[in-house]
């Protein structure tokens, strides 16, 4: 197989990405400091999803990668989640 | 594989008749890491289920964590994640000197990281608050609860991030001898993504011990 040439991210691209996850993680301290009662998970997950995609993305490089390597790591969030949901499932209908 | 060229290390000539598969290592740093993710997905499905039914005792557990701390560790993390990603930039561009600067600035904040794990952890054994002793014995079941995770979590965690600082001095130390440059660099990014992969594990347990009261 023929070496693809390699995607060189630039340092201000990975300096952006440090501002976007600061902000993000500004955010989701300040907010918690609000009762949002059940929204409060959400907000927090939420967030820490976008982060996780962002570090994914830029800093792991999985955007200028071989794109079979982003299909594997949904693959396996998708495994994981199915475990959450399906254990929550069980606990949620027990009495 | 490698049949040519075994006997001689690698000088710059023979790096163009060297069969390498860069593609194949990050594919199984991926698979590696995909273990780590489970093994860490697992704590958090425990939590989330203890934490579902015993939900007042993790709120006052929580309540007594230092947010601030917490906060600051994952600033220290997340600046981390930048110096590694900019170091590998760095190498890509031929400036190793700037990579290898940039790496030591990695591991002075992985160091700062533990440090303040320390004073956190060591505040609350200060003030006897670990399994075993007679104040946590008396403590509700669920909060117990919280603090073994919080414990156990944070942790596995730290010793990620002592692993992670060992990795990259290695990477350090091939970057001054050379076996890690402009045109091979697979093993730093491979070092690389394990070290961002402490910092996502770090992205979810401080929300979910810190920040949902």
């Amino acid at each position: 197989m023929v070496e693809q040439k390699p995607h060189i991210v630039e340092y201000l691209t990975n300096i952006y990405v440090w501002i976007a996850l600061a902000t993000l993680t500004i955010i989701t301290i300040w907010v918690s400091e609000f009762d949002l009662k059940l929204l409060t998970v959400t907000v927090a997950l939420g967030v820490a999803s976008i982060k996780a995609t962002l570090v994914l993305m830029y800093f792991m490089h999985l955007r200028f990668d071989s794109k079979i390597l982003t299909i594997m790591v949904l693959v396996t969030m998708i495994v994981f989640l199915s475990l959450i949901v399906f254990t929550f499932f069980d606990y949620s209908y027990r009495s | 594989m490698s049949t040519n060229n075994t006997t001689t290390d690698n000088t710059t000539t023979a790096v163009n008749h060297d069969h390498r598969d860069d593609a194949g290592r990050k594919m199984g740093m991926w698979l590696f890491l995909f273990t780590e993710l489970l093994l860490f997905g697992g704590l958090f499905l425990v939590y989330s289920i203890y934490r579902f039914m015993n939900p007042a005792d993790f709120s006052n557990g929580s309540h007594h964590l230092d947010v601030f701390m917490g906060a600051l560790n994952t600033m220290v993390l997340i600046t981390s994640s930048l110096t590694v990603a900019l170091s590998i930039t760095a190498i890509q561009k031929g400036n190793s000197k700037l990579a290898l600067r940039l790496l030591a600035l990695t591991i002075l904040l992985a160091i700062f990281f533990l440090v303040n794990k320390y004073f956190e952890w060591g505040h609350k054994i200060h003030y006897d608050l670990y399994p075993g002793t007679a104040l946590f014995k008396a403590l509700p079941p669920g909060e117990g609860l919280f603090y073994v995770l919080y414990y156990f979590m944070t942790g596995l965690h730290m010793i990620h991030v002592i692993v992670g600082a060992v990795i990259l001095a290695v990477m350090g130390k091939y970057i001054r001898e050379g076996s890690i440059n402009s045109s091979n660099y697979v093993l730093l990014e491979n070092g690389g993504l394990y070290w961002h992969l402490v910092d996502l594990i770090w992205i979810f347990l401080f929300p979910l011990l810190y920040l949902i009261h």
